[in-house]
């Protein structure tokens, strides 16, 4: 991500060594204020709100983020360092930092609200066209053709395929899951404001989808797939007296939806990683002269040129793995009883 | 180790934004896209088989009517056959009728030659009797005039008579 950014925020530290740590994860991390670029060793960003709860009866807090640049304000200040480092913290009985409420509109949340208002305006708009239009006697052109391919895609590639009979109940939930993701994924690689932020490469993102796919897979789960938790078809002595098999399979129900939320957050993180890291290569040269600083400057925004139109491939790709593997765990827990 | 960490209002958030979306787009926006992809498919489909079906009667109505035309075509020959016949039929019936009508007139004609033919020798008959008589009288009265024998004659004559 953000190339351009990292270019503008890192002219101005040629002058003193790239703090690497604070240069990735300040890239990646969620914050309170949305960094846009650094002019003059000034930073430029857009102070986001602050809401806060606190626990030790301090009461409810709203109030702008560019209050916490100086420090402490209303009690509430971020941590430098320790278990809560760059989050919001109070002071505890006894001294200690303890951590409020924190319900803040964090660079996150905004670029969550504002990728949303995309997808539906997206949506919603090419929605529109249908019912403007007689589909029946003619074909959309340019974007509304476009959605209406990939959502074409998207429900007879993956959800028909994987779901099987019943499909129609769920393509509502998978499709808006795969434009979610490929949408944030999408505007994680955009490298200046309204994109940029890191959102499914964070894990909390990642985890509600996760638990999204995990409660349409058990609430809906038939009989038979019940069955096949809590008693499989293997060996009586696999299930009496310890019951190895449904532990091994109550333990699946978890790791399932567990491995779609690692696999977006790292597949993500790791790419964003990349990208900074090839970029950081021109900040990292700059000391060792003109020519080696050049040729590496040189072969940095080949190597980022690459990288970003992989990052393009692999945020459609773990779109498209999200939903698929959401939609066979559906299957899986649609099917039928087998005759053996 | 925060990047790890799922913060807790991040978390809120998300769901209730993921929620929102979901909601909205599964109410307002994929259905109506996917019912109306659908009913385009379901419509092209329609309409190919429509086609390939007026194809099939087309096919259909070609041979149909070249079956109606050999039919046609039968039905022609067999009236002009008829008609042939008929009129074979009523040529030989005319030539029968009008051979009956031309015996009949000649019989007619027969008939009437033989009547005309049986007063004519009557008329002539019956001159020829007087002819005769009138050269009986006249040679009687020669012979009387003459005066020989004339009571033996007249004696002879009645005798003939009462005979």
């Amino acid at each position: 991500m953000l190339p351009f950014q990292a270019v503008a925020a890192g002219a101005s530290d040629t002058d003193v060594d790239l703090d690497m740590d604070e240069y990735l994860y300040g890239h990646v991390r969620d914050s309170y204020e949305w960094h846009i670029t650094t002019i003059n060793g000034k930073p430029v960003s857009i102070p986001l709100p602050v809401i806060v709860i606190s626990r030790n009866g301090n009461g409810t807090h709203v109030f702008s983020s560019r209050h916490l640049e100086e420090g402490e304000y209303q009690g509430f200040s971020i941590a430098s360092s320790g278990k809560y480092e760059n989050k919001i913290v109070e002071k505890g009985p006894g001294g200690s930092e303890i951590r409020p409420w924190d319900f803040s509109i964090t660079k996150n949340v905004l670029g969550l609200l504002i990728n949303s208002a995309l997808l539906l305006f997206i949506v919603l708009g090419t929605a529109n066209w249908y019912r403007r239009h007689d589909a029946t006697e003619e074909a959309p052109k340019g974007g509304v053709g476009i959605m209406e391919m990939m959502v074409t895609m998207v429900e007879d590639d993956i959800i028909k395929d994987c779901v099987g009979e019943d499909y129609r109940r769920y393509s509502p939930y998978l499709l808006t899951a795969f434009f979610f993701i490929f949408i944030n994924n999408l505007m994680g690689i955009v490298p200046f404001f309204p994109g940029g932020a890191n959102i499914t490469g964070n894990i909390a993102v990642t985890l509600v989808l996760a638990l999204f796919t995990f409660f349409t897979v058990n609430l809906f789960g038939n009989k038979h797939y019940w069955k096949e938790i809590l008693w499989p078809d293997v060996p009586t002595w696999l299930k009496v007296p310890v019951p190895l098999m449904p532990a091994i399979e109550i333990i699946g129900m978890f790791t399932k939806p567990f491995s779609l939320m690692v696999r977006l957050f790292a597949n993500i993180l790791a790419g964003h990683f990349m990208i900074l890291g090839v970029v950081a290569v021109v900040f990292l040269t700059a000391k060792m002269g003109a020519a080696v600083n050049g040729g590496l400057s040189a072969v940095a925004v080949v190597l980022g040129v690459f990288m970003d139109c992989l990052e393009l491939l692999v945020a459609f790709i773990q779109a498209y793995v999200f939903t698929m593997l959401s939609a066979v765990f559906i299957g899986l827990s649609r099917q039928k009883a087998k005759t053996h | 180790m925060s990047l790890i960490t799922p913060d807790f209002g991040l978390l809120v958030w998300m769901t209730l934004i993921f929620g929102i979306v979901f909601f909205v787009l599964a109410k307002w926006g994929f259905p109506m896209i996917i019912d109306s992809v659908q009913k385009r498919a379901d419509r092209i489909n329609d309409s190919i088989r429509q086609a390939k079906e007026a194809e099939e009667k087309l096919r259909n109505l070609a041979s149909e009517q070249a079956m109606m035309i050999e039919e046609t075509r039968k039905e022609q020959s067999r009236i002009l056959k008829e008609a042939a016949l008929a009129r074979d039929k009523m040529v030989e019936q005319a030539k029968v009728q009008a051979g009956d009508e031309a015996s009949k007139i000649l019989e007619q004609a027969r008939v009437q030659i033989a009547a005309e033919k049986e007063s004519a020798m009557r008329d002539i008959r019956k001159e020829v009797a007087l002819l005769s008589v009138s050269v009986a009288e006249k040679v009687l009265r020669k012979e009387l005039d003459s005066g020989v024998n004339k009571d033996e004659l007249v004696g002879r004559m009645i005798d003939e008579l009462r005979s």
